[in-house]
């Protein structure tokens, strides 16, 4: 073996070096993007590290996931055949045979099963691409050539060890029969004398295989092999997709229109996409044929930093525009407001990777430096600098909803939560009839509890998702101000994007009270007995419920309102096909009601079929926007004797029985 | 070349009662606006400026608070901003305001010779349409009401061609510059301003001019200069309504009870 190791370490060694310098080339671009702290916490990021990346939790939650968990610890496994074969190449004494005999049976029978498992996944995985594709255009060449090669391992690898098992004299074939039977299977297959040639021409076809392997790595979609790892590690911490607050002084710069003005994790989430798909399969806006596709997008950025990297490390200018539409730069201005901001895509993707904060990113600086959005947004802007509410009513009518109800304000020391109405709650004439339900229910739990009234402004939500960061900074410091000048210590809204505005936002601007949602408030309320509802709304027939994205995917609230569905009508809430953490948008949020929806069909529309197909006699939303999408849905689908009722609503009806 | 946007600060007018009481307008609390009209008036100016490279410069006649509103035209890009404000300019009607504006046009004139000067149609508050004629009128140039398009700009033969909106017609006119023109809000999308503008704005000069500096007769300014005055303010009386038909029964019915009311009253044209 002395000749193999001859041409082998040289070979070896240039290609590790080859290995290392392409990984060095591609790691340190992403030190031109901005800091962040993805430090913090390192008991807690090792833990889900070990659980996401190791148990591959989020893999095999989906179709032909179980088939990548195979792959991946086949390949853990095989990592000590692989050493050993490269170790064994360069240093020809060195071999497995070491091992205590017992221990070595052992481990061959683990690489040779796994083998056949990698290799039976391959199969599994090269077929199911061919016939039922994750998405059309996943059948490239890069896919198949890894499947290949990794076949081509697996393959070697059994001609190795069968062409020494053939050699064996019978002892040693009875031992190898027990402990590697696949191998053994393949040691029948040689034909006699052969065996030197075979293992010959098996050992240089896996050793070339297996560099060619590591060698094509840093240049393909499977760098996920050794970025998805650390990927999980650096994930962001906790639910909240909130972005981090900008500071805002002369010279400073806004959101990001060069792939530098990203952060190192932006950077990094790019090389850690394997281009599974799954993003693309949850995002509302693609699969309603908006130019937006979150898997393209994270492959986009991935061209844009190896095109301009290299340039921007030297100092020159980029070449290739962040921001622009076909042929004019990476992300089309279409894609970036097509977002809904509804976290399908970061929830789906098995590594953690943030599609939606970076499109976030991109809209702060189109709005906050090149003052560049869709036309409809000026008004809201306007409204919401100068009136502090989407639509630009006068603030004096956010009373107004109250009617003839006795609603006292809030007073400090006195009352215990503040009802935080809200823009829709206040102005939209659907949306009062919920805020009225609101009040009755708290009314008759006998808690206390108050309203700013006319002095209650937007939380800004909108404008946050929206990337005008400088007058939600404005609205969020005069809020929390408000709050605290106020003594509020506990806040109820009814609207999901309020909630989570207050309640995680908000938190960058100091306020730290205690923030529930109205359906988390009834849950509470009947647990505690003060609320009792005993099954008597019966008139409502089939209730579908649907998850609100700022309430479920962003906040982890999925119970409470089926819960209290479940108390007033005696009867759980069907669930939607998409329903929970795969729960699928309205089409409002992100801003998007604000917004014309002139591209591909609406999401409304494809929520609300999906809904239909249950033939349901009311659907249950627990957020303003999502009613007024399935209302609009609704009468766009010829449906309308299928009602759309918040939970509160539900909840009421049941208390006036 | 200077042009010049006159823009007036208001209240948001929305937003104001009156008090059923005294019959005077309630102002407390009530945030300011820059004149919506006078928005599209500041963007038609940039806009030229950004097609010829003009210099703008956004005057407005008003409290000292007013300042604020003209932070804002330098947010959106004006070059200069200059707030006329003087206790003897108090109480002004539409023609002692014409005679202020007009004297701090021909000041700037002194200075660089003027393209156009550019009002609002109107105001939201005071809503007489008086003022942008009021002030061409004084300086003798042409005056060009309710533009929607400015079709032409020829620097050459310093003449002008706009589309005046009218009801039911469009008119091409043209005319010699330097012109006034009031536009309506078809005119133009204002745009919106970029934080670094806002920012600058905030560090931006405001220049005041008070009468010291306009030297105007005081017998024609302010209160004492103007001959029309506001002697009451109120909200009209509404006659009662009527709840006519049933509209949670018979929806269909409601509404076409309600069709063939507008239709009698002439509400609805047929």
């Amino acid at each position: 073996m002395t000749d193999i190791s001859a041409i082998f370490a040289p070979l070896f060694i240039t290609s590790i070096l080859f290995f290392v310098w392409s990984c060095y080339r591609r790691f340190s671009l992403v030190t031109l993007g901005r800091a962040e702290d993805r430090f913090s916490y390192p008991g807690r990021r090792l833990g889900e590290m070990l659980l996401y990346a190791f148990g591959q939790k989020r893999v095999v939650s989906r179709p032909f996931g179980i088939n990548h968990f195979i792959i991946f610890w086949s390949f853990l496994i095989l990592l000590m055949a692989n050493g050993e074969f490269i170790l064994h190449g360069l240093f020809p004494g060195v071999s497995l045979t070491l091992l205590p005999d017992r221990l070595y049976l052992a481990v061959m029978l683990l690489i040779d099963l796994a083998s056949l498992l990698a290799l039976a996944a391959v199969l599994v995985a090269a077929t199911r691409r061919i016939i039922v594709p994750p998405y059309p255009m996943a059948r490239t060449f890069e896919a198949f050539f890894i499947l290949g090669l990794i076949a081509t391992l697996m393959l070697a690898y059994y001609g190795i060890t069968g062409a020494k098992i053939a050699n064996l004299d019978e002892t040693g074939r009875a031992l190898a029969r027990t402990w590697m039977p696949l191998s053994s299977i393949a040691a029948g297959l040689i034909p006699a004398g052969s065996g030197g040639s075979v293992h010959e021409a098996c050992w240089w076809l896996h050793a070339v295989a297996l560099l060619v392997f590591m060698n094509f790595l840093p240049y393909s979609k499977h760098m996920h092999i050794l970025t998805a790892i650390p990927s999980c590690y650096f994930r962001r911490l906790g639910k909240p997709n909130t972005l981090p607050r900008e500071e805002f002084a002369q010279g400073n710069s806004y959101g990001a229109q060069r792939i530098d003005e990203l952060t190192w994790k932006d950077l990094f989430d790019s090389y850690s996409c394997t281009e599974c798909g799954r993003c693309q399969n949850a995002c509302p806006a693609a699969i309603t044929g908006k130019p937006l596709n979150p898997r393209q997008v994270i492959h986009d950025l991935k061209m844009n930093l190896l095109t301009n990297g290299p340039l921007l490390k030297k100092g020159c200018a980029p070449t290739l525009p962040l921001i622009g539409g076909e042929g004019e730069g990476s992300i089309s201005r279409e894609a970036i407001w097509s977002c809904t901001t509804c976290g399908a895509c970061m929830e789906s993707c098995p590594v953690f990777i943030e599609q939606m904060p970076k499109l976030l990113t991109l809209r702060r600086h189109l709005v906050e430096v090149k003052s560049d959005f869709p036309e409809e947004l000026l008004n809201l802007f306007e409204n919401m600098e100068q009136r502090s509410n989407p639509w630009g009513i006068a603030p004096s009518e956010r009373t107004k909803w109250t009617g003839t109800l006795p609603v006292k304000p809030f007073a400090a020391g006195e009352t215990e939560y503040l009802l935080f109405v809200g823009c829709a709650g206040a102005f939209d004439s659907r949306q009062k009839q919920v805020t009225v339900s609101v009040a009755t229910i708290l009314d008759q739990a006998g808690i206390s509890w108050g309203i700013l009234g006319k002095e209650e402004n937007c939380c800004g939500d909108s404008l946050r998702r929206l990337g005008n960061e400088f007058v939600f900074d404005k609205m969020a410091r005069e809020n929390v101000l408000l709050f605290q000048k106020k003594g509020v210590q506990k806040i109820i809204t009814s609207c999901p994007h309020c909630f989570t505005t207050l309640a995680n936002d908000y938190r960058q601007y100091g306020l730290e009270v205690e923030v529930i949602h109205h359906s988390q408030l009834i849950r509470d309320l009947l647990a505690s007995g003060r609320l009792k509802l005993d099954h008597t709304v019966t008139d409502l027939g089939k209730i579908v419920f649907h998850d609100s994205c700022y309430l479920g995917r962003h906040n982890d609230i999925y119970d409470p309102p089926r819960e209290a569905v479940a108390a007033a009508t005696g009867t759980v809430p069907l669930e939607l096909e998409r329903n929970r953490e795969n729960s699928f948008c309205c089409g409002a949020g992100g801003g998007r009601m604000w917004m014309e929806e002139h591209l591909g069909s609406r999401i409304n529309h494809n929520r609300v079929q999906e809904a239909l197909t249950q033939e349901p006699d009311t659907i249950c939303v627990s957020c303003p926007y999502c009613m007024t999408m399935f209302e609009d849905g609704l009468k766009d689908e010829k449906a309308e004797q299928v009602r759309v009722r918040d939970v509160a609503e539900i909840v009421a009806e049941g208390l006036r029985r | 070349m200077l042009v010049v946007a006159c823009i007036k600060q208001v209240p948001d007018t929305t937003q104001v009662q009156i008090d059923p009481v005294t019959n005077t307008l309630v102002r407390e609390g009530i945030p300011f606006i820059m004149n919506p009209y006078d928005t599209n008036a500041l963007e038609e100016a940039l806009r030229l400026k950004d097609r010829f490279g003009f210099r703008v410069a956004a005057i407005s006649m008003g409290p000292p608070n007013a300042e604020a509103t003209l932070r804002k035209a330098l947010a959106l890009g004006a070059d200069q901003v200059i707030l006329l404000s003087d206790r003897v300019f108090g109480g002004a009607d539409t023609l002692a305001t014409s005679n202020v504006l007009t004297q701090a046009i021909r000041k700037l004139a002194e200075e660089e010779e003027i393209a156009f000067i550019i009002c609002g149609k109107q105001t939201i508050d005071g809503d007489t349409a008086q003022v942008g004629p009021g002030i061409a009128t004084r300086l003798g140039c042409a005056q060009l009401t309710l533009v929607d398009r400015v079709e032409e700009v020829d620097l050459k033969s310093r003449r002008v061609r706009v589309r005046r909106k009218l009801e039911g017609r469009h008119e091409i006119v043209e005319a010699p510059m330097p012109a006034l023109l009031t536009v309506v809000r078809e005119v133009n999308r204002p745009r919106y301003p970029t934080v670094p503008m806002r920012l600058d704005a905030l560090d931006g000069t405001v220049t005041t001019w008070n009468n010291s500096v306009l030297q105007l007769n005081e017998q024609s300014i302010g209160l004492k200069g103007s001959p029309t005055w506001v002697t009451k303010i109120f909200s009209p009386q509404r006659d009662q309504g009527e709840i006519i038909g049933d509209g949670v029964n018979d929806p269909v019915g409601t509404a076409r009870l309600l069709i063939d009311k507008l239709f009698s009253k002439d509400v609805l044209p047929l």
